[in-house]
């Protein structure tokens, strides 16, 4: 009969306290510890400013990232586009950036850049029907990335090796884009516009 | 898909064509036949007669995506339905457990998604026509030859099934270049690399609804014909051949003293 009225034992309001403190700590450095042992990162290997270059083209995101004829996106622009304004043998700017910058294209070699937005091998993206058919502006799913005037680090999932950008930013990953950019989000948009959702059309 | 079985010589250049174009590589030992995998296979029949009346056809078999009668009405995604809405599905499609592949209605092509397949089999099983190839080994590339892979269709791993898509990837580079140029997609934009593979032009491809298409008007032919039509799949490749023994024959036709004999030794009446 006394060891069952100890384990009755009232709990004081200390134990609660300790207890809600305990949980949110817990919470705290579970939020923390995993995206850190999650995604490694990676630096780009070289800086860019977004910003500095929107002022001196005048066809915004399209000045530099075009699509092809035969209707693909090139994406992120190769060395040539750049030299058709860094023509010359002399960096433009001053930046440390510029002179690194310089290297590559003394060398003529690409640059080779990590890609916040890559999806998966299986995963086809038309930027024409999003950007061209559809009228979609690139900030819808690229967020403000041309209004940068740095390149953040990109990190990749250890396990996976996918950008991070591809799952989220936030702990819980509930967002959608610009900061989450998943097949559920892809599926989504399409549903709530009346596209079609077979799958073939994103995949391949 | 309209294929001319007069004119097919049996070369095989559709199913080489096929299997560069998509990826599919070469297994160790590839005489294994039923484990290897060859998207479009050529298969060979004979009237089985003796030596002078001998004559033989090829069949080259694609996936016959099948639409089966009941989704859609005729305007909407095809033309012929089978009236018995209890026979009509895309027999793999109603099959599979993970919702790996579909049939699209805008396009009439069945997909497979190998990265959702957890290879369990059942549309390989469900499949009439044996279209469908399961992955029982992962492709052992030679060093070097991954980076001669086609980045446009991905490539499978051990585990998975796969099958013919009609050279998907290829209508979405074909939508692609004609979202860009506002205008649509052409009959001659988006043809498959066995189509152009074929050396005696016995493959014909195109919209079976498009009246301007050359296949909507090959389908309409007295000689044209389906594989296995009496089973309400309603496939959307065609053949074509004046020979009709061909004909019956692509319909498992059994002849009225095999049918008896079949009868007699217990089988199903």
């Amino acid at each position: 009969m006394a060891t069952h009225q100890q384990g009755k034992k009232q709990r004081s309001r200390a134990d609660w306290l300790l207890l809600v403190v305990g949980l949110i700590l817990g919470s705290a450095f579970g939020f923390w510890i995993t995206p850190t042992i999650l995604y490694a990162e990676k630096p780009q290997p070289l800086q860019f400013n977004h910003k500095l270059h929107m002022e001196q083209v005048d066809n915004g995101c399209k000045s530099c990232h075009k699509f092809r004829e035969d209707g693909s996106f090139s994406g992120i622009p190769g060395i040539k586009s750049c030299k058709n304004c860094h023509s010359g043998d002399e960096p433009l700017g001053n930046t440390p950036a510029e002179k690194e910058f310089m290297k590559f294209l003394k060398a003529d070699k690409p640059i080779p850049w990590q890609v916040y937005a890559r999806q998966a091998d299986n995963v086809f993206f038309s930027h024409a029907a999003h950007a061209e058919n559809a009228g979609l502006e690139c900030t819808r799913c690229h967020g403000k990335h041309g209004e940068s005037d740095k390149l953040r680090p990109y990190e990749y999932n250890r396990l996976t090796g996918y950008s991070r950008d591809i799952w989220g930013r936030g702990p819980i990953g509930l967002a959608g884009p610009p900061d989450r950019m998943k097949m559920d989000d892809c599926a989504k948009c399409h549903r709530d516009n009346g596209v079609n959702q077979a799958c073939f059309v994103c995949h391949k | 898909m309209v294929i001319d079985v007069d004119k097919c010589t049996g070369c095989g250049a559709c199913s080489v064509a096929c299997m560069s174009e998509n990826n599919v590589g070469v297994l160790e030992d590839e005489t294994e036949k039923i484990r290897s995998i060859t998207w479009l296979r050529v298969y060979q029949i004979d009237n089985g007669k003796a030596f002078p009346e001998t004559e033989v056809a090829f069949f080259p078999r694609p996936c016959m995506h099948c639409q089966g009668g009941a989704s859609g009405s005729p305007g909407q995604a095809f033309f012929q339905e089978d009236t018995d809405p209890q026979e009509a599905h895309t027999p793999c499609v109603s099959v599979c457990p993970a919702i790996a592949t579909d049939y699209d209605d805008a396009t009439g092509i069945v997909s497979q998604i190998t990265s959702r397949c957890i290879g369990c089999r059942y549309c390989v099983a469900a499949c009439p026509y044996h279209a469908r190839y399961f992955n029982w080994y992962d492709v052992p590339w030679p060093q070097g030859t991954p980076r001669g892979l086609s980045p446009f269709v991905s490539p499978r791993m051990r585990g998975v099934v796969e099958k013919c898509t009609f050279c998907y990837p290829r209508l979405q580079r074909a939508k692609n270049k004609a979202f860009l140029g506002g205008g649509k997609v052409g009959e001659m934009d988006y043809q498959t690399a066995c189509t152009e593979a074929c050396p005696s032009g016995a493959i014909t491809f195109g919209q079976l609804q498009n009246p301007a298409h050359k296949v909507h008007k090959l389908i309409q032919s007295e000689f044209a014909f389906r594989l296995l039509e009496k089973m309400g799949t309603n496939p959307k490749v065609y053949y074509m051949s004046k020979r009709k023994w061909v004909r019956m024959m692509a319909d498992n036709h059994l002849s009225q003293a095999k049918a008896t004999q079949a009868a007699a030794s217990g089988g199903h009446k």
